[in-house]
């Protein structure tokens, strides 16, 4: 099981109408390591999460995900998957506490699950307010709690740090952070900081692979230049 | 290529358009109480039947649209959809013609035919507009094929209602006092239900055919021009992606066009206008 | 490793149980659509210019009046799951897609359950002729089997209307019509039961069409509703 890739793309490809979001990707993720994302908007960093998370199908291409070939097996690899997208995937009016504890009942976690991940972001203050009445800050950390409630093997992070302070920061690190231990698919747009947490950095520019290379051999300039 | 056979259906059936209205206006015989106009019943009823057919048919095709996720089927339950709905508007004016002459009101409610026309009609009317209003064409697809299988379900199960909730019983032209149709009338009634059903298949082959045809210059296009040259599709009901196009990048199959001596020859401005 | 997708009725509980949640935190639904009824009453009673209604007047203007309401709220049914993330919520749970459906017509049953608690002693106050008492346990049956063709068919048809430009547009456009032979059996069913002079227990054949509409649109939407879902 930790021999066998966590990911691996092969000439995978995905279209909106005319359009290629992605054309012709090959990546390989090996168990337990990070690949980065870098790219502009528009350049498929959020198609290639969703089609990872199983949630878009390949217009070509093999996607096998935890040894899982899609969309074939998709229902094998649902509820492996924890996914943080700029949408926190939660109902405004109700509360942190329940929105985790629906969310727990969905992956058949228990209750106490919610109340430690709760203790951990340090929000049980606020768990009984409606979410619509949080800051981004705090949102963004009650969505962690989410990504993460089912301890799954495979985190797909679109910029998990944009609102955030540096002390929430430090406090969903070992959530979701390198130390995690978790295979990670990360989009970020801060080519310092992303290089740091990589052990593979992909360069996306119009869905196409224009940089992939092992983190340590890529330089923070190569990775600017994508957005020239 | 396309359009196969295409002249040899088109041939088919004007020769049986021209006898079946030649049947109707000089051999069959006139309705003892209703002349010259009932024979308004050799258009509508085949009309109906071959449009209730075609969206159960339109149905199938998107059944098989959902099963494969071949586009292929999408477009060919569009085209069956659109023409039914041509057709059905046929049926509708024709109805209200033989409704005014048999019973004297263009709208009779207790013609389960006619009600559940109306009915049909109103349902099917909002497919273009569905499909309109979703611009991922993938989307688009599949969700227009959601459509029409409900839609293909209801047909049968909305006539059977309305035929129960019409309370009187109309002498219809089928159950004559005799039991049934004249010998006559039924031979010239089923060289119309073959004509009309020649007529919705050239129909359909022919749109089918232009949309390929417009597909293929497209693609074309695109290969001599680029892909930047080509306007992007805007906004539409219609499938606007070839099915080839949709499939997988490396199994479409090879454009000849590029290497031959005609392409090369030919400037893009011939190929533009 | 599961060898089979799990069963759809645990999760069906779960989500169920949200959207009654949410509709209790930010009652939306069912108030509008009980609002909505009790004007349609008062606008029925003007414009057809009748203090009194009874048989199959007073069952079309009960029934069109439940009809049009339902569509408010399977216009309102998904939206949330639109907005806030809901789908991609269920598609990432290992659950089945199915239970999604399930959960949105239970709730959409119960919000019309609801709205017919209030509505139906307004119509019988307002408008209707005859006493109701002897129809009620008519009325439950037939009523019973409206709602259930109108919440298997408003999530169906909310679903299909969700994800396009125009959702509010189309829902009553394809919804209107898909729902008319329920409507056929269901004003077929009520007329005998709000007659003047005393209910009669409706046809059993018009009971047998509502509960074949109930059972084919239910099957429809358990073979086609996982592709609303996929992208």
């Amino acid at each position: 099981m930790d021999a066998a890739p966590a990911i691996e793309l092969r000439g995978v490809s995905r279209r909106y109408g005319e359009r290629w979001a992605l054309r012709d990707l090959s990546v390989t993720v090996p168990s337990g390591q990070t690949l980065v994302v870098f790219g502009p908007n528009g350049a498929g960093k959020s198609t290639l999460l969703r089609l990872l998370a199983s949630l878009l199908r390949p217009h070509g291409g093999e996607v096998t995900v935890l040894g899982e070939s899609l969309p074939r097996r998709e229902w094998a690899v649902r509820g492996r998957i924890g996914l943080l997208a700029h949408d926190a995937l939660l109902y405004r009016d109700l509360s942190a506490r329940e929105n985790l504890r629906f969310h727990a009942r969905l992956h058949k976690q228990p209750a106490a699950r919610v109340e430690e991940l709760l203790e951990r972001t340090r929000l049980t203050g606020r768990a009984d307010d409606p979410v619509r009445t949080l800051s981004k800050g705090l949102l963004q950390r009650v969505a962690v709690c989410r990504t993460i409630l089912h301890d799954p093997p495979l985190l797909l992070l679109d910029e998990p740090r944009a609102n955030l302070d540096p002390a929430a920061t430090a406090l969903i690190e070992p959530l979701i952070g390198r130390e995690s231990g978790r295979t990670r698919v990360v989009t970020s747009h801060d080519p310092v900081g992303g290089l740091a947490e990589a052990d593979l950095a992909l360069g996306l520019r119009d869905g196409r692979a224009a940089l992939l290379a092992p983190a340590g051999e890529v330089d923070v300039v190569a990775v600017e230049a994508l957005y020239r | 290529m396309y359009g196969k056979g295409l002249r040899a259906l088109t041939l088919a059936t004007l020769v049986a358009l021209t006898a079946t209205f030649a049947l109707v206006v000089f051999w069959a015989p006139n309705d003892a109480d209703q002349g010259f106009i009932q024979k308004i019943f050799y258009v509508h009823v085949p009309v109906a039947i071959v449009t209730l057919v075609a969206y159960v048919v339109g149905g199938i095709f998107a059944f098989k649209q959902l099963r494969t996720d071949d586009r292929k089927w999408d477009v060919r339950s569009y085209v069956v959809i659109h023409i039914a709905l041509i057709f059905n508007v046929v049926g509708l004016l024709t109805g209200a013609i033989w409704a005014k002459a048999s019973w004297g009101h263009w709208w009779v409610w207790d013609e389960p035919t006619l009600v559940s026309f109306l009915i049909v009609f109103l349902l099917y009317a909002t497919y273009q507009p569905l499909r309109f209003s979703i611009e991922d064409p993938e989307r688009q697809a599949r969700y227009a094929s959601v459509f029409a299988v409900i839609a293909g379900a209801f047909v049968p199960l909305n006539f059977m209602a309305v035929r129960m909730a019409s309370s009187l019983v109309h002498p219809r032209t089928f159950a004559t006092a005799e039991g049934g149709l004249p010998g006559e009338m039924m031979f010239v009634f089923l060289v119309s239900l073959v004509a009309m059903s020649l007529l919705f298949w050239l129909l359909v082959k022919y749109e089918i055919t232009q949309k390929n045809v417009t597909w293929q210059i497209r693609a074309l296009r695109r290969r001599l021009l680029g892909d930047d040259a080509v306007a992007p599709i805007g906004r539409s009901a219609a499938p606007t992606i070839a099915p080839e196009a949709a499939k997988p990048l490396g199994q479409r199959p090879r454009v000849s066009y590029e290497n031959s001596p005609e392409a090369r020859s030919r400037g893009p401005e011939e190929i533009a206008t | 490793m599961r060898s089979r997708e799990p069963r759809p009725m645990r999760p069906t509980w779960v989500l169920l149980r949200k959207d009654l949640l949410l509709e209790r935190r930010a009652p939306e639904s069912v108030p509008a659509m009980v609002l909505f009824s009790i004007t349609t009453f008062v606008l029925f009673h003007f414009g057809l210019g009748r203090d009194e209604v009874e048989g199959s007047l007073a069952a079309g203007v009960l029934l069109v009046t439940i009809l049009f309401a339902a569509i408010l709220g399977i216009n309102r049914l998904f939206v949330s799951e639109q907005a806030e993330g809901g789908f991609d919520a269920v598609l990432l749970a290992p659950i089945d897609r199915t239970a999604l459906f399930l959960s949105k017509a239970m709730a959409l049953f119960l919000f019309l359950t609801l709205v017919e608690l209030v509505a139906v002693p307004a119509f019988a106050i307002l408008l209707l002729g005859p006493s109701p008492w002897d129809a009620l346990g008519g009325l439950v049956v037939v009523l019973a089997l409206v709602n259930g063709a109108l919440a298997l068919v408003g999530a169906l048809v909310s679903a299909l209307a969700i994800r396009t430009r125009s959702r509010d547009l189309i829902v009553p456009m394809i919804g209107l019509p898909l729902l008319v032979p329920a409507l056929i059996a269901a004003s077929r069913s009520c007329a005998p039961l709000l007659a003047e002079g005393g209910a009669s227990w409706p046809a059993a054949k018009w009971l047998a069409v509502l509960a074949l509409y109930d059972l084919v649109f239910g099957l429809l939407a358990y073979a086609v509703f996982d592709f609303l879902l996929e992208d």
